[in-house]
């Protein structure tokens, strides 16, 4: 084990990834030179030199496409859009392009690329650089969609990705780039479309993903003074959804809370308790209380965007509620 | 001359123009008798463009195509009866149904592939060319794109990252007068677009359209460029769109004074006239019987194949425990 910030263990998932494989390679706006505005790939270009680390225009619609087909002729890019909040300029590369081609196109191409970008409020970055837009991918069949919200699950997580077979969209967090923790050494892979019990409980189950994890970790210990042990999912993929993990943790607490930084309405919050009523209907005592941003733009000022934004406090609000 | 096709390099274009002539009547009879699903795009007329245009590509070469795109499909090598039983959904189409006449592939020719999104093929050839790069390959990347494409954003960024990186694509850019129902005129303040190639750093040529030995000679020559390492060329080759935008078009907005003089300078009458100070006309005429019989005879075995049945694909709906 090694202690690493979340960047870090990116930083080496992403070395590793193209030093075992040299058809990997990375493309974005300022991430060969500078290393990435987020230090994600710092030193990869004099590791692997400017023709695998490019500097890219500001051009997401087509840096996007070209991820796709270039997946599809034998290289395996790994894209990074420096913003969630610019997802949508990538959507019809997504979503009218790699999401159908493996079906479409009855399995005669693969498409093994990784975009990477980060998301999330609480930074002050204001309504345009803070959202959490999860489900414009999660929607889509076709692409694969994690979340990780740990070091290590970020390392294991992007080196899955790297080798996975076909599209994956890897949402980072920009307030846990910074986050350490330990990270196991050594080829560190997590399978994609497996949750992990970020803390056993029996009383309620929370089901989160990223920063969302941690908020809902700092909630338990909350309710633990008050004698409600709460159980936190993890669920790290999105897109497979874990439903086992799902449905037994609901079995044992028999009470759940979903939380999710996009937000609510028609948000991922609203999937997972759909799949909890269509699968777990009988193991609940209460309704499922869901959680995400208020609806409206995320406010720049700190008393305002602390408003709008899941947190512990709102975490543990709604798990009280659940079992009132 | 170099990058003239030999004589039997043109008898086989002749057949090919033939091919898709015959395919493209055939189809608007099929559509008449309710024999074909949705619109079909016809491309009579345009024929010289696509089939010149591939003709010197071999079939490790990508090419990507737009909605209409029979002349590109034919011209990459595809089998006349694995499109039309693509286009009448069947299982031995080469998608085996799933993608129907818009958004034909075939790995195997490196036609990857039609398109229905306006200007999609465009960064979709530019990423293969990266990857193409990467791979130290001397392949190309060529996309084939209406007037209407051309006008799209992500042309622009494609354009420019394909100058920039010195990539192996050629933009052929078919010129046919239309974008849907609005004249070319209207879409854009330039007439010759090939003008914008200088402004990337690229040469830009036009072309006559309609004269399959002119488009290919120049085609060739830009080929040559990118397997040499020297980066993208744009080729403007003018023509005119005679067949309506689909089946669904109700017309009313092309003159017939101005199809009337398209007509004249018909794709196939020209290369016969040409073809005939080189070979015997009963050459020719074998060429264009056997040719038109082929595609009768495509036609008759694909509306006597079986239809494919359903079953839920893995891949593109990575999703545990409901299927549907
Ligand atoms: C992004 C997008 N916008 C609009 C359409 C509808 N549409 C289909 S073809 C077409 C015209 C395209 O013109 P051009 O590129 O010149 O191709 P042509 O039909 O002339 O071959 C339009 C507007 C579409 N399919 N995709
Ligand atoms: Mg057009």
């Amino acid at each position: 084990m090694t202690m690493q910030r979340y960047a870090e263990a990116l930083n080496s998932a992403l070395r590793e990834e193209m030093a075992r494989d040299d058809t990997v390679w990375l493309f974005g706006e300022d991430v060969s030179t500078y290393g990435g505005v987020f230090k994600v790939s710092k030193g990869l270009r004099d590791e692997f030199g400017p023709e695998r680390v490019l500097d890219t225009p500001i051009s997401e619609q087509t840096l996007t496409a070209m991820a796709v087909t270039a997946a599809m002729t034998g290289t395996r890019p790994v894209l990074e859009i420096m913003y969630a909040d610019f997802m949508p300029l990538t959507l019809d590369a997504l979503v009218n392009q790699a999401s159908i081609y493996e079906y479409i196109w009855a399995d005669q191409v693969q498409m093994p690329f990784v975009l990477r970008t980060q998301g999330g409020g609480g930074a002050g970055a204001g309504a345009q650089h803070s959202k959490s837009l999860d489900v414009l991918v999660a929607h889509v069949p076709g692409i694969k969609v994690v979340a990780p919200a740990t070091p290590a699950d970020a390392k294991g997580l992007l080196k899955a990705a790297i080798r996975d077979p076909h599209p994956v969209v890897f949402l980072e967090h920009k307030l846990l780039y910074n986050s350490r923790d330990e990270v196991p050494d050594g080829d560190h892979l997590c399978e994609i479309g497996k949750a992990r019990t970020a803390r056993e409980g029996s009383d309620v189950s929370i089901f989160a993903t990223s920063k969302m994890v941690h908020d809902a970790l700092k909630a338990a210990t909350e309710l633990e003074a008050d004698g409600i042990s709460a159980e936190v999912i993890d669920l790290r993929t999105l897109r497979p959804l874990d439903n086992t993990a799902i449905v037994q943790s609901v079995k044992k607490t028999n009470h759940a809370v979903v939380v999710n930084e996009g937000w609510r309405f028609c948000g991922f919050g609203a999937e997972l308790s759909a799949t909890i009523m269509e699968q777990a209907f009988d193991d609940l005592d209460a309704p499922v209380e869901r959680l995400g941003t208020f609806d409206m733009p995320i406010p720049y000022s700190e008393p305002l965007e602390t408003s709008v934004l899941p947190d512990a406090e709102k975490i543990a609000a709604a798990a009280r509620r659940a079992l009132r | 001359m170099k990058n003239s096709p030999s004589l039997d390099d043109q008898l086989e274009m002749y057949r090919k123009m033939v091919l898709v002539r015959q395919l493209e009547e055939s189809l608007g009879e099929l559509h008449k008798q309710g024999k074909t699903r949705g619109p079909i795009h016809r491309c009579d007329g345009q024929e010289a463009v696509g089939v010149g245009a591939t003709a010197m590509l071999s079939s490790d070469d990508y090419v990507t195509s737009t909605h209409r795109g029979h002349a590109h499909y034919v011209g990459k090598g595809l089998d006349i009866h694995k499109i039309v039983a693509e286009i009448l959904g069947r299982e031995t189409g080469y998608c085996k149904g799933r993608a129907g006449h818009m958004i034909v592939a075939s790995a195997e020719h490196g036609l990857l592939g039609g398109n229905a999104i306006v200007g999609a093929c465009i960064p979709a050839a530019v990423g293969m060319a990266q990857s193409l790069k990467l791979l130290k390959s001397d392949r190309v990347a060529m996309c084939v794109f209406g007037d209407g494409s051309a006008q799209t954003g992500i042309c622009h960024e494609s354009m420019n990252i394909a100058a920039l990186w010195k990539l192996p694509v050629i933009f052929v850019l078919e010129h046919n007068e239309y974008g849907l129902t609005v004249h070319s005129d209207e879409q854009s303040a330039i007439k010759d677009l090939y003008k914008r190639a200088e402004a990337y750093g690229m040469p830009g040529k036009k072309v006559d359209g309609n004269d399959m030995l002119a488009v290919y000679e120049s085609v060739a020559t830009s080929v040559d460029r990118a397997r040499r390492g020297e980066g993208p060329s744009l080729i403007e080759a003018k023509t005119y769109r005679r067949a309506g935008f689909s089946t669904s078009d109700m017309g009313g907005y092309q003159s017939e004074e101005k199809i009337a003089l398209w007509e004249k300078k018909d794709p196939i009458t020209i290369a016969v006239k040409k073809l005939k100070k080189l070979v015997e006309p009963t050459t020719l005429r074998d060429i264009e019987e056997l040719a038109i019989q082929h595609v009768k005879d495509a036609v008759d075995q694909a509306l006597a194949d079986p239809y494919p049945t359903f079953e839920p694909h893995a891949a593109s709906n990575p999703y545990r425990g409901v299927v549907l």
